[in-house]
């Protein structure tokens, strides 16, 4: 068949999009539908965290994390509370350590509900997925809640441990939750995973090889679903990981699918970890003895967490003062992004907007 | 993609959207309907005890974003420190709970009520007897554990479902 070439269009989709996720713009060069260039234009919702935090107290900087990546506020601070505690030399109790985990894997399965449900939304699964996913995540906000007082920007985590030990009835609220998550995550597959407009959809789309993958040093279920046995939580424990058992689900092809397979596989193996955690959760204090204002020694710590995103992590640099010198965030959402080019090229418009919901990013982490 | 094989997927996806139509909704309708709010909510209405407030400032100077005025004199006689001023604009706080933290004195709650909007920007700015309790200005629980047992119970949606499965 001979192909018709056209004059090549440019097409600006965003900065305000409804399948964006946030204000971010794609510059795509079209020829007819199908994208011949990209060019991923971010920035607009810069707000110079990284300075920011040069001028803050350590603690004072907590609330800034809970704005990268709204979704996941928890992980976030736990990667800041991390490099902190590895900048001063500080240990944390061990209730402190297993409720991180509990939270950290809670944290997780909400920001990979978004995520999914996300994708099939922009799959054309108008909002019932979305909805239905939207329930459960609000389960575990209550979760949250009930912790630290707030739904969205929780700021929960000190450095040394946690402002306040959990109420009685979180546990029995928890045992609950990881109790009727399986069967709606069940559901969520019976809902969709074998729907064929879906895998006419995402089967084979926007793959991201391998090599490219680790290349462009992706990490989380991007990487992940191109094969890659990747996760901090195995390479590098962090907190108390290594005393879970919990299998990396990985994906063969590294399409949209499978980066979809991926999270929801991840979700089981979260409730997996809470599961023992929550067996295994000892008594006693959640916070160490910690100075009001912590003065770390002159140096540098890179404290980097599993995610739910990817890799995220804290680089910091203390002059031995109550402020870091220099705060950098290592975001997995930005560094995730720089594959959209080449996982876009030859595909068409329509599919523009799975290739980029499969990835999941939040604008707040990748302009910080 | 087999052709004979096409829809059985879309026809399992639909029993499970048939089977939600049966259930009973888990939203509430919110001016009518109130849920109660986490007994640590940490509304925006900052609350502070005048009689326990000596003045120290370390409220002030936690405070990431610089919300909190302090103006305070020396008292001859007593030896102590006089609050004359104690100003916040809740235009720029971000509800961290910081201060309430860090307060030695416990002087400084978070406040329990969540609907905080006003008509003019300057009712943004609150100080002294603005920023005492009273009964539509409730503290919060938010690191004062004995006004957290006092609260009403927060409502879970984990326990409003209530079909297993």
């Amino acid at each position: 068949m001979m192909a018709i070439k056209t004059e090549p269009f440019v097409l600006n989709i965003g900065p305000v999009h409804p399948s964006t996720h946030g204000v971010f713009r794609m510059r795509a060069t079209l020829d007819g539908e199908v994208i011949v260039n990209l060019e991923p234009v971010f920035g607009y919702l810069h707000r110079g965290i990284e300075k920011l935090a040069e001028e803050r107290t350590y603690t004072g900087i907590i609330p800034l994390t809970d704005r990268l990546d709204y979704l996941a506020s928890m992980s976030n601070n736990l990667a800041y509370v991390l490099a902190v505690e590895k900048l001063a030399g500080i240990s944390i109790p061990e209730r402190a350590e297993y409720l991180r985990v509990i939270i950290a894997e809670l944290q997780r399965i909400a920001s990979h509900l978004i995520a999914v449900g996300a994708f099939l939304n922009d799959c054309g699964a108008f909002f019932t997925p979305f909805l239905y996913m939207f329930r459960e995540r609000e389960k575990i906000v209550d979760l949250f809640e009930m912790l630290s007082g707030q739904r969205l920007l929780y700021n929960y985590m000190r450095i040394g441990g946690f402002t306040q030990d959990i109420p009685d009835e979180f546990l029995p609220a928890l045992d609950k939750f990881v109790k009727q998550m399986p069967s709606f995550i069940d559901e969520y597959d019976y809902l969709l995973k074998e729907n064929e407009i879906l895998l006419a959809r995402a089967k084979g789309v926007g793959i991201l090889p391998k090599e490219l993958a680790i290349n462009i040093s992706a990490s989380g279920p991007v990487l992940r679903a191109s094969g890659v046995k990747w996760d901090i939580r195995k390479v590098d424990p962090y907190s108390i990981y290594d005393r879970f058992e919990f299998d990396i689900p990985t994906g063969t092809a590294g399409d949209c699918y499978d980066r979809y397979r991926v999270r929801v596989e991840e979700m089981r193996q979260s409730l997996r970890i809470i599961r023992q955690a929550m067996e295994q959760l000892p008594a006693g204090p959640i916070r160490s003895e910690v100075p009001h204002l912590v003065r770390p020694p002159a140096g540098e710590a890179y404290g980097h967490i599993e995610a739910p995103k990817g890799e995220l992590g804290f680089y910091l640099v203390s002059d031995n003062s109550i402020a870091p010198y220099r705060c950098h965030i290592r975001a997995p959402s930005l560094l995730n992004l720089t594959a959209l080019r080449d996982m876009m090229i030859g595909w068409k418009i329509q599919d523009a907007i799975i290739i980029f919901g499969s990835i999941d990013i939040t604008m707040g982490e990748v302009d910080r | 993609m087999k052709f004979e094989r096409y829809g059985k997927g879309i026809a399992k996806g639909l029993t499970v959207t048939i089977r939600h139509l049966l259930r009973h909704p888990v939203t509430a309708q919110y001016p009518e309907q109130r849920l109660n709010v986490s007994r640590r909510t940490r509304g925006n209405e900052l609350i502070w005890d005048k009689e326990k407030c000596t003045g120290c400032a370390t409220c002030a100077k936690t405070c990431p974003q610089g919300v909190i005025h302090i103006i305070t004199s020396v008292s001859a006689e007593e030896n102590k420190y006089v609050v004359e001023k104690f100003e916040m604009d809740t235009g720029y706080c971000i509800s961290c709970g910081l201060c309430v933290e860090a307060c030695p004195y416990e002087a400084l709650f978070m406040g329990y009520a969540f609907e905080r909007a006003k008509y003019q920007r300057g009712e943004l700015v609150q100080a002294d007897e603005m920023l005492l309790a009273s009964a539509k200005r409730r503290p919060s629980g938010y690191m004062h554990p004995e006004i957290a047992s006092e609260l009403p119970r927060q409502t879970l949606l984990v326990e409003r479902i209530t079909e297993e499965k």
